[in-house]
């Protein structure tokens, strides 16, 4: 029923603890005074507040509402909060059959979404095609456009399973660094390009290899890359 | 509020014609007409030159004057496409009748039933769009599932996707012995895409929304107030696809004139998840799962009904226990679903989620039983042809709901009565009490989006959305199918044919769903340890050759499944009529001079479900 833990880099199962005891604290202000690091507070407090993008695809979208009702109750993670605008997101699940025509809109969304955000694939579909890979118009995973962080399987998901990503993105969350995180280095981030509705779906960064296949067409279909 | 309806049509035999009904066709159209008289097939064959005339005699003479379903076949061998039109009687009930029209495959031209029948409209865009048969005379004859640029028809029989594997499940990779590979490795783009010989992505131009935006009128035109008075502008908004008042991935293209919507257009398919191609790949039994995620709130329902279809070109009987059993959950879902619907309603109106916990509440409850019964809360995958997959499971699991609570194990029947006798009347009664007289709902909904009972049968709605504009056309009484016309309910009616009556005329159908319920119960009790599962039990089953259009009265409306059979253990076509596509034919109508706020709660009122819509 729960789903398993997908990602490979979460941290170990220890309980973060916000308070940091090696370091003393005199007997009297123990109850009022903790000393911690930046990192630990900084991640404690974004884990514990991330707002869902308002935001369903399909059926899994069902079982996110289920979720988000009285018997689940999100409010116990901080997570309660459903925002339909993306500029006040920090998390975007991604409940539901991915298509072709659906997803530039979904590319469109990630990219006006503030950083740090982080993406939910929810149930199969999201995760990789699901039941449905084989379609013409099916996308076989988002993450072959945006990146995930945590995949959840079922088809759909219980809400408790959903409930357990959430778990699963925290643990994620409290192991990040400001030191090492994409969103305070220099620059600006590169928006993800939005892809294009052709006679099939144009992944822009697939350009150049579309051109070449189209010179090779007598091949085509049997070429097989690694 | 109800309309008796009298309970002694006989079972039904959808596949005949009455000799005399079609005697008057025959004799209007010596020449036009011919019956359709291969092996399982039945109806009548109508030459494309003469196919409007003979249309507008079904409806008017034969008075079969609701279109409900438009299902098109690639026969590639005969070198056709056949076009397969069902229509029904809204007045006496009873089974459908059946005319076709043929055209051939390099020359795919047919007039369009549109003038006839609105309810063609949607459903020839998608003949066109996935088949490639184009309707002459059509008022706006564009890609409907897939988008303007895409290569190909999909359901032609020689169109193949990009992860084609074989014509037909199971494939040789996989079974008896097989070792399959992920299919991203066979394409050099790693991933589900294929593009046309010779395509260079260099210089493309996506077709975009130009389309969509021109069937609205350009921006420009006149507001129709004179530009002594107030000028306003006349503005193109978009809705959705990913807006949270459009359930689900629906989008609405509205041209406004000030906050007034003079045109609208419903845009579809970013949900087209290719149920009927890859049902025509599947087994029969295969494609059971997959029904469930149409209507992915009703999925008992959508499994009855394509039971339903495929045990009639079978043969297949069903056991008493089976069929009790088949309405109990069928029932308990037409309450979720309305239950579903009304919360959602609220939340269109602006009482944000709150009456929508409510109703999740009870929802939850009996998807414990769901879950206890068939293993999974939504996807079911319970019907069997010839049965349930499961009897009865002896306790119903249900969480802890407390601190230090004790995951409970509750007696099912127990658990049956308290739903049926306790908690669903009160829930329901609860909801009138607080939501019928409330003074937001009232002002918001009475008189908006009236649609009247004629343009209600020509748009083709069913179900709930059609007796709300005062048609007491319900299947479950007019082709009765399972076991319905041994069951004492009423088929609740309104007349006004507003928003107002569609919620209303929800709480009556939960209250005939309880009353059906409370009917069950007892025979449930009386029928323990009884068969539940008849027929052959394998995976494949082999269905004679022919054709069938099985339909069921689902909570949105009528769910019908054409299938045309070539004797071997995949169907051939594999086509559904969704109650939610068709539906969305007079949102237009219905939205014309209102303002945008009361768009949102009339497409709250029809009931869409976008799995069901896009397929």
């Amino acid at each position: 029923m729960s789903a398993r833990r997908l990602t490979a880099n979460t941290m170990s199962h220890e309980v973060v603890s916000l308070n940091n005891p090696d370091y003393p604290v005199p007997e009297e202000l123990r109850h009022n005074v903790a000393i911690t690091t930046l990192d630990r507070i900084y991640n404690w407090s974004r884990s514990r507040s991330v707002w869902p993008m308002l935001f369903g695809l399909a059926c899994c979208a069902i079982e996110m509402i289920a979720m988000a009702a009285s018997r689940y109750d999100p409010a116990r993670f901080g997570m309660e909060v459903m925002r339909p605008s993306p500029r006040q997101a920090d998390l975007m699940i991604v409940a539901g059959t991915v298509t072709k025509k659906m997803v530039p809109q979904i590319v469109r969304l990630y990219n006006q979404m503030s950083e740090p955000r982080y993406v939910i694939a929810m149930g199969a579909c999201a995760s990789g095609g699901g039941p449905f890979k084989e379609g013409y118009t099916v996308v076989d995973g988002i993450d072959k456009f945006i990146p995930v962080d945590v995949y959840i399987p079922g088809c759909p998901p219980t809400p408790q399973a959903l409930l357990q990503g959430f778990i699963t993105l925290h643990e994620k969350i409290e192991g990040q660094s400001i030191t090492t995180v994409p969103w305070y280095r220099k620059g600006e981030s590169e928006p993800i390009p939005v892809p294009v509705l052709g006679p099939d779906l144009i992944d822009v960064r697939q350009t150049a290899l579309i051109r070449d296949m189209a010179s090779q067409v007598s091949d085509a279909p049997e070429a097989v890359i690694d | 509020m109800f309309q008796e309806t009298e309970n002694t049509m006989s079972t039904p035999s959808s596949d005949v014609t009455a000799n005399d009904v079609t005697d008057v066709l025959f004799r209007k159209f010596p020449n036009a007409i011919q019956p359709d008289e291969r092996e399982g097939y039945s109806g009548i064959i109508v030459s494309p030159d003469h196919l409007v005339e003979v249309a507008q005699s079904i409806r008017d003479d034969l008075r079969h004057d609701l279109l409900t379903s438009l299902s098109y076949v690639d026969y590639i061998d005969e070198g056709y496409f056949e076009v397969v039109y069902h229509a029904y009687d809204t007045r006496k009930g009873g089974p459908a009748f059946n005319f076709k029209a043929r055209v051939p495959r390099d020359e795919a031209v047919l007039p369009s039933l549109t003038g006839v029948w609105l309810s063609a409209n949607l459903q020839e865009r998608e003949a066109w769009d996935l088949m490639g048969i184009r309707f002459t005379g059509h008022p706006n004859l564009k890609r409907l599932l897939t988008w303007e640029g895409f290569e190909g028809h999909p359901l032609r029989k020689d169109w193949r996707e990009p992860f084609y594997e074989e014509e037909k499940k199971p494939f040789k990779s996989r079974w008896p012995e097989g070792h399959a590979e992920r299919a991203e490795n066979r394409l050099p783009y790693g991933m589900n895409v294929q593009y046309p010989p010779e395509f260079t992505p260099d210089g493309w131009v996506p077709e975009g929304d130009a389309a969509i935006y021109e069937a609205l009128g350009a921006p420009t035109t006149d507001s129709g107030i004179s530009l002594h008075h107030i000028k306003t502008d006349q503005l193109i908004v978009n809705m959705g696809p990913q807006h949270p008042s459009t359930h689900g991935v629906f989008r609405m293209a509205v041209t406004l004139d000030g906050e007034t919507i003079t045109r609208l257009e419903p845009v579809v398919g970013y949900l087209h998840r290719n149920h009927e191609k890859i049902g025509e790949r599947n087994t029969y039994l295969g494609n059971m799962p997959f029904t469930d995620r149409l209507d992915y709130i009703c999925s008992m329902s959508n499994n009855l009904a394509y039971a339903l279809t495929v045990e009639k070109m079978i043969g297949q009987e069903v056991p008493e226990r089976a069929e009790l059993l088949r309405i109990l959950v069928l029932e308990l879902t037409r309450i979720i679903n309305h239950f579903w619907l009304i919360g959602f309603l609220l939340n269109d109106l602006g009482a944000f989620f709150t009456p929508a916990l409510y109703m999740i509440m009870e929802r939850e409850l009996i998807l414990d039983l769901f879950e206890a019964l068939s293993g999974s809360r939504m996807m079911c995958n319970y019907m069997r042809f010839g049965g349930v997959a499961y009897d009865l499971p002896s306790y119903v699991g249900g969480p802890a709901v407390k601190p230090g609570d004790k995951a409970r194990y509750l007696d099912t029947m127990q658990f049956i009565k308290d739903l049926v006798y306790d908690r669903l009347p009160k829930a329901t009664d609860q909801i009138d009490t607080f939501l019928t007289q409330n003074e937001v709902l009232v002002s918001r909904c009475k008189g908006v989006g009236i649609l009247p009972t004629d343009l209600a049968i020509a748009c083709g709605m069913t179900g709930p959305v059609l007796r709300a504009s005062g048609v007491a056309y319900d299947i479950r009484r007019s082709d009765p199918y399972s076991i319905y016309n041994e069951l004492d309910f009423d088929v609740a009616v309104r007349y006004n044919g507003d928003t107002y009556d569609r919620y209303l005329i929800r709480l009556d159908e939960i209250r005939q769903s309880l009353r059906i319920l409370e009917q069950i119960i007892p025979r449930l009790e009386a029928t323990e340890g009884q068969e539940y599962w008849a027929g052959k039990r394998g995976h494949t089953i082999r269905v004679p050759k022919g054709e069938h259009y099985g339909h069921a009265d689902n909570p949105k409306g009528e769910l019908g499944f054409y299938i045309v059979s070539d004797g071997t253990a995949n169907p051939y076509r594999y086509h559904i009529r969704a109650p939610s596509l068709i539906n969305i034919t007079a949102l237009e109508a219905m939205c014309q001079g209102l303002k945008v706020a009361d768009s949102v709660v009339i497409l709250g009122s029809l009931d869409i479900v976008l799995g069901e819509l896009d397929r």
